[in-house]
């Protein structure tokens, strides 16, 4: 029981297992995304819950990030040109890092733990069960519907939280640092590219994939009543919080490599 | 003879170092109700999942219509689960939609029908079982537990199958609605002249709705018979099993005080 050989044995083989289960769950979610026929009323349910109604939380999660990047900016930084170092350090933050990932983390908490907590429940209760009886696949009702909508609207949610992020900076700036509000524009405009607000879209649609893809992963294998529900809500979003870290390093080496 | 609907040979399923189904042989005559009897964990629900392909058998094969179901897939595997109707233990009632379109949802989703014609369809169902149209419209969790039993059933014969399944259909209902329960099982089974495969615990209800009756153990079938030879079956499981009796040759693994 304690030999540790068995021990890491059965780590590996329990490791092992998962990415594989892992790998079939998306395999078989992605094609149901392309396979007819299409559930256009739930992709359109599903729009709505997850992109939508996230709006709140992602609006002021921005706006407090540029706020107070702005201010950390002209505290920390040199304080004779700040003017320019300010509204560019926010614009460059918000657009290529902290908008995607914190909006990512924030609809991981608030979308990735309601996925799972349904599904779950549907799991335990058999209703995913009762889909298969009723001539349904549950990958095309339930999965597919959730991946499509995820990439799609967390991308969308992203664009908006950018722009309310450098009205944020902006806001502190102009108000509370009596920055010139032309020039601070001005500045964000001529510093700020394309392919800065480009990259952080490309990474938030892969954050949404992972977002939906723990959320339904963990809620169809989640088995033993409330508890193993509540264990797959907290495991859906502590593995797509952690995920979205790590593919947001690799997108980011790779994106700003070439 | 009457012709076989399903027959089960040597199915085997084991999950992890347990054994759930231990070469289990049924058959099930077309036509006729099967009741499943036996205890809690000996296997009834999961052999119910390997006939649907929920759950793939690790050996042994499932002949339905004379045709071998454990390897089919994709398009095939969805005309073969159109034969089906089941009625879940808890119901399994989809809590997100209203009832109509729980009863409707296999001619909706599995069969794209015309949602105004399968709500048509849905409420006539829902009479079958003895519910009015105003229920149609109220979500599952403003139901009482024998109206969702009710409303499952409404769903599990809504697409017409060949075969129903019936998993613990009594289980959680008082003795009365229990029996409703029974009759109404009785009356839609003959009424569409379908194949019933029913897993229960309740021998008041098996002895009512069943035309054979099989015992479960330890993931084989140990005595198979026409209802009527179960009070002399001659066999000591069944006889412990059926007056429920702590002492005899099924020994619960429980420590004793």
């Amino acid at each position: 029981m304690w030999n540790p050989f068995a021990i890491i044995g059965r780590v590996v083989l329990a490791t092992l297992e998962e990415i594989g289960q892992l790998s079939l769950f998306t395999w078989n979610g992605v094609s149901h995304v392309v396979r007819p026929p299409y559930f256009f009323r739930l992709l359109g349910q599903q729009m709505m819950r997850i992109g939508y109604f996230s709006l709140p939380v992602v609006a002021m999660t921005a706006f407090f990030t540029g706020g107070v990047l702005a201010l950390q900016i002209y505290y920390g930084g040199s304080q004779y040109n700040s003017e320019s170092i300010v509204a560019t350090i926010v614009a460059l933050g918000i657009t290529r890092e902290l908008g995607p990932v914190l909006a990512g983390l924030m609809v991981a908490g608030r979308v990735g733990a309601s996925i799972a907590a349904e599904l779950g429940t549907m799991r335990v209760t058999e209703q995913i069960d009762a889909l298969t009886t009723l001539s349904t696949n549950p990958y095309k009702y339930l999965v597919a519907p959730r991946l499509v909508a995820a990439v799609i609207t967390v991308p969308i949610l992203v664009l908006i939280a950018d722009i309310i992020g450098v009205m944020g900076g902006y806001m502190v700036a102009t108000k509370n640092l009596d920055f010139n509000g032309g020039v601070y524009l001005a500045n964000t405009i001529d510093f700020l590219k394309t392919d800065d607000v480009t990259s952080g879209l490309i990474k938030s649609a892969v954050f949404g994939f992972i977002i939906a893809l723990m959320g339904c992963f963990h809620g169809f294998n989640s088995k033993g009543g409330a508890q193993g529900v509540g264990r797959a809500t907290t495991n859906a979003v502590v593995t797509a919080s952690i995920l979205i870290l790590a593919a947001d390093y690799v997108m980011t080496s790779l994106i700003f490599k070439s | 003879m009457t012709k076989l609907k399903i027959d089960l040979k040597n199915v085997s399923k084991r999950f992890g170092s347990k054994t759930v189904l231990n070469g289990l042989s049924l058959s099930i005559p077309s036509g006729e109700s099967t009741v499943v009897i036996g205890g809690s964990g000996t296997g009834k629900s999961v052999m119910l999942k390997c006939i649907l392909g929920i759950i793939t058998p690790d050996a042994g094969e499932i002949l339905v219509d004379g045709v071998d179901v454990v390897k089919l897939r994709g398009g095939d595997r969805d005309a073969y689960l159109a034969k089906f109707g089941m009625l879940f233990q808890g119901g399994a009632l989809f809590d997100s939609l209203p009832v109509w379109e729980n009863v409707a949802f296999g001619l909706i989703q599995g069969r794209n029908m015309a949602r105004g014609k399968a709500r048509d369809i849905a409420i006539e169902k829902l009479a079958k079982v003895g519910l009015g149209a105003d229920v149609a419209k109220l979500y599952p969790a403003e139901l009482s537990g024998g109206m969702q039993k009710r409303v499952g059933l409404a769903r599990a014969i809504a697409a017409d199958p060949e075969i129903i399944f019936f998993d613990e259909p009594t289980t959680g209902l008082d003795p009365i609605m229990a029996d409703v329960i029974n009759d109404l099982i009785i009356a839609t089974v003959k009424d569409l002249g379908a194949t019933a495969l029913s897993i229960t615990h309740d021998m008041a209800s098996a002895r009512k709705i069943a035309d054979h009756i099989a015992m479960i153990y330890k993931g084989r079938i140990i005595w198979n018979g026409p209802v009527g030879r179960i009070d002399d079956s001659g066999n000591d499981y069944v006889d412990q099993f059926i007056h429920g009796r702590a002492e005899g040759p099924i020994t619960m693994d429980l420590l004793k005080p």
